[in-house]
């Protein structure tokens, strides 16, 4: 089991109001990503959770029971740090066997523990080395095998790829997914990269200042986000917003039009613009255009589609997709 | 790419290390040569070559005793680092670990006692003593020699914690670590080359210091930095005692150095060079 609760958590540190108050509800099985900008807050929200901070008022239940007073070990949850926190003294087998040793297992039952999770995770050959002698996606796995020969109620994962390269960081990805699945335990991952947010969770918390944005499904909050922020935040490239006479005729403070949902072409379309800078990725190129009485917009075209530094291109965006919002920043409801 | 080393700088560089290792080297190599000199050699002039005499090792060991100052030493120093840990330890622990926005000031402040020059203070604390009746005792001298190594000890001891991630000790917590058991599997196996090498270097350094030991002694708790001194006292100088005696009162600690040198170096380069 690992359903989490929040009720009017709070932290502040100091004078300062980190987080004002949350609410919040994760059920048994669930990958829930907290996404947000840096310092908005959801590092200290999962550390609140695994209990390495103190609440400054609410309350955190796990499976229904009231663990705010709870220390972190009491919880039965366990924790992937950013730098791994392995320990550099002891040996793999011996990091993974830790909390176990800590529980007071019997030497067999912990010896097939650490041998499974080495076999899961692929570290079998490595049982013997030292954290020092592993690459850093290797650090990352004997991390999660510490923390998996636990069987905990839920994972909590601390921006556990931001210090790996960007193709580790892709298999990474895959190989936490899929343990989900295989283990089907509940997971809190916290990243500020929006991608491994949209490709990971079942649940993403979009979070702002302390404050909870919007909860949604990755879809949801990429087809309906709540608020000017949320809008801003998923999807890459960002939304371009539109003030001014145009989303005046749509009925909005603010239009919002995804860089996807424009039509481009050569030779006819609702606004005309020039490009800026053309970033060509194969499969997709990205065009940062001057658009004439609009201003800067970024548009997505497909990779054949031949535009440089320059070029006159003519746009059209999908009216069907258009995103409003009011004076306030707040989704217009169609 | 690694830059290329001829062979003739390299022999270049190694005999300007070797020149610059035994100038440095050279008062305590002259000081044992001479420890083995007549007095007559002695002040004959400059001669690497002595006669090989003992004499002043066995007029030294007759004359004075040797054992008191040694033990006084041994005492001195080994107390005074280990009254320096336990005063220490937790103080660089609190500001390794929790630290405040005032911890960067006190540690300046503590180490800014160290650039104030001793003599500047040497009544008071004599005036103190004297009141207190710790003249010449091993307990006063104890605790001053704690007292005037307690910043380096501190600064030492904070830049070694400081090396220790914060995240590490709370994945021990999060693994179900207890206190003790922090203590004992994660902060001890890594902060004992850091506490060991500091140990190792306030003994040295308690062990060489000499302005308060002299000051502060006359026979009773007087250690060898006493002891050489009062070679050079009434009946005139005495070179070939007083090197002997020198090098008496260094050997222990050369050795000590000698043999821990790989942990002392390590030590005091940590967090340097990573």
């Amino acid at each position: 089991m690992g359903s989490i609760t929040l009720k009017n958590v709070s932290k502040t540190f100091g004078e300062a109001k980190v987080i004002p108050s949350i609410d919040l509800e994760i059920n048994n099985g669930e990958f829930v990503v907290f996404v947000g900008p840096s310092g908005c807050g959801k590092s200290t929200l999962l550390r609140l959770i695994a209990g390495l901070e103190d609440v400054s008022g609410g309350h955190i239940m796990i499976d229904g029971k009231d663990v705010t007073d709870a220390a972190p070990a009491e919880r039965g949850l366990a924790m992937v740090f950013q730098s791994y926190a392995l320990y550099p003294h002891m040996s793999v087998r011996k990091n993974i066997a830790f909390p176990l040793k800590m529980a007071k297992m019997d030497q067999a039952q912990i010896d097939k523990k650490v041998g499974d999770a080495a076999r899961i995770l692929n570290l079998t050959d490595y049982l013997e080395r030292r954290p020092g002698q592993l690459s850093g996606g290797q650090r990352q796995r004997v991390a999660i095998g510490r923390a998996i020969v636990r069987e905990p109620s839920a994972f909590l994962f601390d921006e556990p790829l931001s210090n790996l390269d960007a193709a580790l960081r892709g298999t990474m990805r895959l190989e936490i997914s899929d343990l989900h699945h295989q283990l089907k335990t509940t997971m809190i991952y916290v990243t500020h990269d929006q991608i491994e947010a949209m490709t990971m969770a079942d649940k993403i918390v979009v979070l702002n200042r302390g404050n909870i944005e919007q909860v949604g499904s990755p879809l949801e909050l990429y087809k309906t986000p709540r608020n000017l922020f949320v809008a801003g935040f998923i999807g890459s490239p960002k939304m371009n917003f539109l003030e001014g006479e145009y989303a005046k005729s749509k009925g909005a403070k603010t239009a919002g039009v995804r860089p996807e949902h424009i039509g481009l072409s050569k030779d006819s379309g609702l606004w005309s613009g020039t490009v800026t800078v053309a970033e060509h990725l194969g499969a997709d190129t990205f065009l940062h255009l001057d658009v004439d009485g609009i201003g800067p917009i970024t548009a997505r075209a497909g990779g054949e589609f031949g535009a440089s530094y320059g070029d006159k291109v003519f746009l059209t965006p999908d009216d069907s997709k258009l995103h409003r919002f009011d004076d306030k920043g707040l989704a217009i409801k169609a | 790419m690694a830059r290329k080393v001829t062979t003739g700088a390299r022999i270049g560089w190694t005999i300007a290390a070797w020149v610059v290792a035994l100038l440095i080297f050279f008062p305590i190599l002259y000081a044992l040569i001479t420890s083995f000199k007549t007095e007559q050699e002695a002040i004959a002039g400059f001669s690497l070559i002595p006669s090989g005499t003992f004499e002043n090792y066995i007029t030294v060991e007759e004359q004075r005793d040797y054992f008191t100052p040694f033990m006084n030493s041994v005492i001195l120093s080994v107390g005074s680092t280990i009254l320096a840990l336990i005063v220490a330890l937790p103080a660089a622990w609190a500001m390794a670990f929790a630290p405040t926005k005032r911890t960067k000031d006190i540690l300046m402040w503590m180490l800014s006692t160290k650039m104030m020059p001793s003599v500047a203070v040497l009544l008071p604390i004599f005036i103190i003593f004297r009141n207190l009746g710790l003249l010449d005792t091993r307990i006063g001298l104890t605790v001053m020699l704690m007292l005037i190594n307690l910043p380096i000890v501190v600064w030492m001891l904070y830049t070694y914690f400081r090396e220790i991630p914060g995240e590490i000790l709370e994945a021990a917590r999060m693994d179900g670590a207890g206190i003790w058991q922090e203590i004992v599997y994660v902060l001890a196996p890594m902060g004992v080359p850091g506490i060991a090498s500091t140990l190792l270097l306030n003994v040295i350094l308690a062990w060489n210091e000499a302005f308060w030991t002299i000051q502060l002694t006359t026979t009773n708790a007087a250690p060898l930095t006493a002891f050489i001194a009062s070679f050079s006292s009434p009946q005139g100088l005495f070179w070939a005692k007083l090197s002997a005696a020198s090098t008496m009162a260094i050997a222990p600690i050369l050795i000590l150095g000698w043999f821990s040198q790989k942990q002392l170096v390590r030590g005091l380069t940590f967090g340097a060079v990573k």
